[in-house]
């Protein structure tokens, strides 16, 4: 949360211009659709009689008690404390978001039957290549940064030719390329262990950078004060510089740990069986796609959440040495 | 000469780039020596001390450690470093260690000192510079006087034979300032070997063996505290003298 001042300002969904104002908008936009033909419509019944027929007046009637609604959940939240107001509006829009899925007259009874081996095969699968490649990523981000500042000319050029490459390419480019490309050389590889391959040398790329500038966030003196007392280079960096440059470089590696575990679904292409690949092929056969790809999204929804919440316990471990 | 020479510097010369930072510097400094080094900034003295551990390189001329010659393609600087204490002036604590870990941390790590025997020897100094109670705490929980005493007890852990001290009360406030000189005039007391570089007059005048003045890179004057202060003899000195006990 940003820095709060100590003078109150009135809460911005309680001052009169912004409620008119979105009251008008809100108001504007139902008006501009043609809800007739809508459940929200049949209940309005009373009002505006039969909804095909009822016309401009149907639609300003429609339109305004969506407003009023919106309007009145808005100002209404705005009184509780923040916690609360945080709470309510997640739920607000799950709702709003599982109500955009029952457009879809998903089969429940599918998905029930389904659900089971997507977990098994495809989760498993999808957290194991990603937690291998993480950690293979993690390995080359170190060893690349250290590459990337030592004075070595050697280093330091094979370390930056990695990063510029592997970041310059498409991670699906270096999927293929990997899969496809290593058997012209003799090495005939597996599907998982190229997903893998890939995937950790992208990331190393991507993390390479990220540990760098948090190695070079620490300050000189702590240097200093470790070759004054007779620390090496190693120990230096492995009890005084990473340990304090890790806080710096959790948050966006948190991210990087996200997005690799959302990007392992591109291994899919070469025919792992994770959970993208099974979210596909599953409802093939039946022409049940959405059932299945609305579940794998929610599956990764859930673990990017998993992996949120361990981020932010192990921020607050390490704020601990900031703490007065 | 009866008395061990523990630094040797012989017409060392230091260059930053064109910027040529100390000018044929000869200074020896014995076993129980108190020096201070005072000096207008940018006239080389951070930098001359910085030398003495190897934190900065000469060029030419020698520099000896307790026998130990100073140069790029030594193999054994860890063991002179270990062996000469370093305050700085602004602590450089290590910010993730409690009090206690950051002094165990360099008898542990380098010299493989049991645990339990760094500790005790951690907090044995830290009694000596009088916060023993802060022990378990983080060094941002401390007051910056604190901060230098921990820093202080952190090198004396490493049982060095010469302390350097980078202006170590520059960065305090003025009131915290008495309890870190006291705690080095504690040290001058017991018979550390001290190389200060300091603007803390009154303590050179009390502590000191020998003061040195250094301008543009050049020890210009170099006496005993009685002579320096009543007698200065170069007009450079006689300035700044009168510039800084102006107050």
């Amino acid at each position: 949360m940003l820095y709060p001042d100590t003078v109150e300002a009135e809460v911005l969904v309680h001052k009169p211009w912004f409620v008119a104002t979105m009251f008008g908008v809100v108001l504007l936009v139902f008006m501009a659709f043609n809800l007739s033909g809508t459940g929200f419509a049949e209940l309005m019944r009373p009002v505006i009689g039969e909804p095909s027929t009822s016309g401009l007046y149907g639609r300003f009637a429609i339109g305004f008690a969506i407003a009023v609604i919106f309007t009145l959940n808005v100002v209404l939240i705005g009184f509780a404390p923040l916690k609360l107001q945080i709470g309510i509006v997640w739920l607000e829009l799950l709702l709003l978001f599982i109500a955009f899925f029952e457009t879809f007259h998903l089969s429940l009874p599918f998905i029930r039957e389904k659900l089971p081996f997507l977990i098994s095969q495809g989760v498993v699968t999808t957290l194991y290549v990603s937690a291998i490649s993480i950690v293979i990523a993690s390995v080359i981000a170190v060893a690349g940064a250290v590459a990337k500042l030592s004075s070595n000319g050697f280093a330091y050029a094979i370390a930056s030719f990695y990063t510029s490459f592997f970041r310059g390419l498409p991670l699906l480019m270096q999927v293929y390329l990997i899969y496809l490309g290593l058997p012209q050389l003799g090495f005939v590889i597996n599907a998982v262990p190229a997903g893998i391959l890939a995937l950790s040398l992208c990331y190393g790329a991507y993390m390479t950078e990220i540990f760098r500038s948090g190695i070079q966030s620490i300050d000189r003196g702590q240097w200093e004060a470790s070759r004054s007392m007779g620390f090496g280079f190693a120990l230096t960096m492995r009890r005084i510089i990473l340990p304090q440059a890790l806080p710096v470089i959790i948050p966006p590696t948190g991210n990087q740990f996200i997005s690799m575990l959302k990007d392992s679904s591109l291994v899919s292409v070469i025919g792992v069986w994770e959970l993208m690949f099974l979210a596909r092929t599953l409802g093939q056969k039946t022409f049940q796609h959405m059932e299945m790809l609305i579940s794998a999204a929610m599956i990764y929804w859930v673990l990017s959440i998993c992996l949120e919440l361990i981020q932010s316990r192990i921020e607050r471990h390490y704020a601990r040495s900031k703490v007065r | 000469m009866s008395v061990q020479a523990i630094i040797e510097a012989k017409a060392v010369s230091k260059w930053y780039g064109q910027f040529h930072a100390l000018k044929d510097i000869n200074l020896t400094v014995h076993k129980g020596e108190r020096i201070v080094i005072c000096g207008p900034s940018g006239s080389g003295k951070s930098t001359l001390i910085r030398c003495f551990n190897r934190l900065e390189a000469h060029q030419e001329g020698d520099i000896v450690i307790n026998g130990i010659a100073l140069h790029g393609k030594m193999n054994n600087v860890a063991a002179v470093r270990s062996n000469v204490g370093m305050v700085f002036q602004h602590f450089n604590l290590f910010p993730h260690m409690t009090v206690l870990m950051n002094c165990m941390a360099g008898p542990m790590w380098v010299k493989g000192v049991s645990a339990a025997e760094a500790r005790k020897t951690a907090l044995q100094f830290l009694e000596r510079v009088r916060i023993p109670e802060q022990a378990n705490k983080f060094p941002v929980q401390l007051s910056g006087g604190q901060q230098q005493r921990v820093a202080i007890a952190r090198s004396l852990c490493m049982k060095p034979d010469v302390m350097l001290f980078d202006e170590p009360t520059s960065a305090l406030d003025p009131e915290m300032v008495s309890e870190v000189l006291e705690t080095m005039t504690g040290l001058a007391r017991d018979g550390m070997t001290m190389v200060c570089v300091t603007h803390e007059m009154g303590f050179a005048r009390a502590v000191a063996d020998r003061v040195i003045f250094m301008d543009a890179g050049q020890i210009v004057e170099e006496g005993t505290p009685d002579e320096f202060f009543a007698r200065p003899r170069h007009a450079r000195t006689k300035l700044f003298l009168s510039q800084i006990l102006k107050h």
